[in-house]
């Protein structure tokens, strides 16, 4: 035994090891605490850039009621977003009408129905269905699905609600597909077996048991999908044919938020009141996207819980 | 072999323990005292706070935040939680829990591990402890020959030894063994039991068992922990010649419960 | 199980479960058709994409600058340019989100603190891509002075895609199980020690699955390094982090919808390329995750 004294010592000095487990702490700490600083940062930056148009020059009601976007008219340019925002959501309902119960069936068949084999390659496809990037999708709907409509419902023009809801129905699937399915398979496997040890066929059992008792996660999943298609961008700027415009049916062309923005940040000089107006429709969107995650991340801890 | 004024300071002394999880208590403990180079044996039914008591004195409820230790637990004369350094700490006691951990290195680099970690990096000594560590644990014979496949792919029973042969590789001062025995053949268990008589002459053991006998071939003076309480405290022998204040204790013995 | 069918064996199926069967087989078949139907997106467009780019898919493509006005040549700057952004974003990415996985995993006490910090990563990978776009040009272009250059426009890829980075490497941090650190733990390791030498070793490759995912990612990200530092067209190559670049999505976006009088094939070229390497680096993910599963060290 080594004498006391020295070992004492021993257990009373930091030593490097000591030190260099203190310093990757602080430093790690630093990593995770960058998460809050950037959402912090991204909510001040663009506040900061915009605010200056929201004190200065808009009209509340006019923003929220008015459809005219006219941000570069000589004389009297006017900020109403009413028309992008009826774009936005007439976009994303009609993305939802698509993608909610495609989504919802495919994770209840690869939650419940599929063997171990075949979910797995599903997954791998619901995968790869996500990894297609934006702009691409944007193109198809600008060449394919713009003659496809076109050509099946005789309509002058392809590029409106139906095109871009459609595009981001698809891109909005895969996510709500892998979040239901998850919600599903959280699902106690002996709530299956109580029922089915009734007698209840895989079916009863889903509708009566499973859905139930996942309905929370499966809401959390729909609201991540809205989310997705608020915030959507280069799809809907290519495939919504960018008209402002408060729809009257499917074939309308419509201009969502997101690609205002996009197409004419551009052209704006920096500090101008059309370039504050542009970054306040983007504190719009933080906005409601924020509210979007809050809940859903609510609804799952929700679940958690339980 | 009970504390007297002549014998050394203990190693460990326990003052009103009290460990909780959440609103649960898992162990109250007013006194205990382990004195150098004695087996310290504590018997007692599962959840009865053994487990817990080794994680306290090791201090591993650092990183359990569940776990909350009230009172006081002396090593060398100064509680756990005013050492500095609790790595430190840990090099000196070591601990084998009953769950046996194979990490996935190779063989060799599960008992190199903790003396790479102390500075030891001459590979002739590191070659000399894993030996050594490995044969105490007598587990050398089995795989001298593939140090080097993963120690987290061995023989539930293998494993266990190979978590004691890691916990000696630290050079504890104090080894602390809980339930060490429980995938391990009887013959295995008896070769490691011999090893733990020996090592008696140069550290001090804390053994949870609950194997009653166990603790009776090896332990100096023996604890009966029940409910989260020690109900018993006193030199093997005497307890297991009927000496005890509290029945429960010789029912335990008896097998009546348990 | 009622017996409403009326005598038979214990066993015989009853009307009521013939009917039901029928039932379970046409809910299957509903469901499958549905989970079908959201994939073959992907095939179409894939071989829409081939049959009408793949022809015009060449080495000299790749590596040739666009000409008359873009409506001609290939799209080298534009590749370079990607590759570029890609890697800058991963170089500020990749250690940033290691770190923040390595804290919320291995030092994150059950805190109020860290719930801020998940909800954080949570809304940083719901906000949108435009607004991303937006963070980067007040932050990074105008008040940290970059100007619209390649450092702007990966530092803002970089914010956008952290979560991807933080996510997934926490799930790989989180596979290694926890007895091995408390084994570690008990033998004196210090924090940093384990993960050294017990977690990081064993969740390395599975870490490595998420950048090439996030590589895949950011690949195809428009919209944040529009304003940012992607340039429609440039006529030379970067000459450093602070010079604009061209970019294969946005490359697409401007020869699809601002050039006039281009040849049809080119965007589906571009398309079919672009899609290519997001394909290839998802399949690279989702097979080294496929080896690293079939391949358990514990």
């Amino acid at each position: 035994m080594p004498p006391l004294g020295s070992l004492s010592q021993d257990l009373d000095r930091r030593d490097f090891d000591w030190y260099a487990d203190k310093l990757v702490e602080i430093l790690v700490f630093a990593g995770g605490f960058s998460a809050i600083i950037l959402i912090l940062g991204i909510f001040f930056f663009i506040t900061r850039e915009g605010l200056g148009f929201v004190f200065s020059s808009l009209d509340i009601v006019e923003f929220f009621t008015s459809p005219r976007w006219r941000p570069t008219s000589e004389l009297n340019a006017t900020y109403g977003a009413f028309a992008l925002m009826a774009g936005t959501a007439s976009i994303t309902g009609m993305a939802m009408l698509i993608a909610v119960p495609f989504s919802i069936g495919a994770a209840v068949y690869i939650a419940e129905f599929a063997g171990p084999r075949s979910r797995e390659t599903l997954k791998v496809l619901v995968e790869l269905l996500a990894a297609i990037p934006s702009v691409v999708w944007g193109f198809i709907g600008l060449t394919l699905m713009n003659s496809l409509i076109i050509e099946v419902f005789d309509v002058p023009v392809g590029l409106n609600i139906l095109n871009a809801g459609l595009i981001l129905g698809l891109m909005a699937a895969p996510i709500m597909t892998t979040i239901a399915e998850d919600a599903l398979k959280a699902v106690p496997d002996h709530y299956r077996e109580a029922a089915e040890a009734m007698g209840a066929t895989k079916w009863q059992v889903t509708r009566r048991v499973v859905i139930p008792a996942a309905k929370k996660g499966l809401a959390a999943a729909i609201l991540l999908g809205v989310g997705r298609g608020f915030g959507e961008t280069m799809a809907v700027l290519m495939a919504s044919g960018h008209a402002i415009n408060i729809p009257g049916s499917i074939f309308d062309s419509v201009r969502a938020l997101t690609a205002t923005i996009a197409a004419e940040l551009g052209e704006t000089a920096v500090g101008s009141e059309h370039y504050r107006a542009l970054f306040t429709l983007g504190i719009f969107l933080f906005t409601i996207t924020f509210v979007i995650n809050l809940t859903a991340d609510i609804i799952v801890r929700g679940t958690r819980k339980r | 072999m009970v504390a007297a004024p002549s014998t050394p300071p203990p190693v460990v002394e326990v003052n009103n323990l009290r460990i909780r999880y959440g609103k649960e208590v898992a162990l109250q403990l007013d006194e205990l005292s382990v004195v150098p180079n004695e087996i310290f044996g504590i018997i007692g039914p599962a959840g009865s706070g053994r487990t817990s008591f080794l994680k306290a004195v090791n201090r591993m409820d650092l990183f359990d935040r569940s776990m909350d230790v009230e009172g006081s637990i002396r090593f060398r004369g100064r509680d756990v939680r005013t050492w500095k350094n609790v790595y430190s700490l840990r090099r000196r006691i070591g601990v084998v829990f009953p769950l046996p951990v194979g990490l996935p290195l190779s063989v060799y680099d599960n008992v190199a591990l903790a003396p790479r970690l102390s500075g030891v990096r001459a590979k002739s000594e590191l070659n000399d402890i894993v030996e050594r560590c490995l044969r105490r644990a007598a587990l050398w014979d089995e795989v001298k020959d593939r140090l080097s496949s993963l120690g987290s792919l061995l023989s539930g029973g293998q494993q266990q030894r190979l978590t004691i042969a890691r916990g000696l590789s630290q050079d504890p001062d104090l080894l602390m063994l809980d339930e060490f025995s429980i995938a391990v053949d009887p013959v295995t268990t008896m070769r490691i039991e011999d090893v733990l008589k020996e090592l008696k002459q140069e550290l001090t053991i804390i053994l949870v068992t609950n194997l009653v006998q166990q603790a009776r071939r090896l332990a100096d003076r023996t604890a009966f922990f029940l409910g989260g309480r020690c109900i018993e405290i006193g030199a093997t022998d005497a307890i297991f010649s009927g000496e005890v204040k509290d029945r429960r204790t010789t029912d335990y013995i008896l097998g009546r419960f348990g | 199980m009622s017996d409403t069918g009326g005598g038979g064996s214990l066993f015989a199926a009853t009307a009521r479960d013939l009917d039901n069967r029928k039932k379970q087989a046409r809910y299957r078949g509903v469901f499958l058709g549905m989970t079908l139907l959201l994939i073959l997106p992907v095939f179409l467009i894939l071989a829409v994409l081939i049959s009408r780019g793949g022809p015009i898919l060449s080495l000299g493509f790749l590596f040739t600058y666009p000409s008359s006005g873009m409506t001609a040549g290939g799209v080298f700057p534009a590749l370079l340019g990607t590759i570029f952004l890609v890697t800058a974003a991963l170089v500020f990415s990749v250690p940033l989100g290691v770190a923040a996985a390595l804290y919320l995993s291995e030092y994150a006490a059950d805190n109020w603190l860290t719930r801020l910090i998940n909800l954080a990563i949570i809304n940083l990978a719901g906000v949108p891509s435009i607004v991303h776009a937006l963070f980067g040009v007040g932050a990074f272009v105008l008040f940290f002075g970059f100007g619209t250059s390649i450092l702007a426009a990966s530092l803002t890829l970089a914010v956008m895609t952290l979560p991807v980075v933080i996510v997934s490497t926490r799930e790989s941090l989180q596979a290694v199980p926890r007895a091995f650190r408390e084994a570690s733990w008990s033998m004196g390791a210090t924090r940093w020690q384990t993960i050294r030498h017990i977690v990081l070793p064993n969740s390395v490759s599975g870490i490595l699955t998420g950048v090439i995912l996030e590589v895949s990612r950011t690949a195809g990200e428009t919209a944040p390094i529009m304003f940012t530092g992607a340039a429609f067209f440039l006529p030379f190559l970067p000459q450093s982090v602070y010079d604009q670049t061209m970019a294969l999505s946005l490359h697409l976006f401007v020869i699809s919808t601002q050039v006039p009088g281009v040849p049809d094939a080119l965007p589906y070229g571009v398309a079919l390329l672009l899609i290519s390497i997001v394909l290839i680096m998802n399949s690279a993910s989702i097979a080294l995750r496929m080896v690293l599963r079939s391949r358990k060290k514990w």
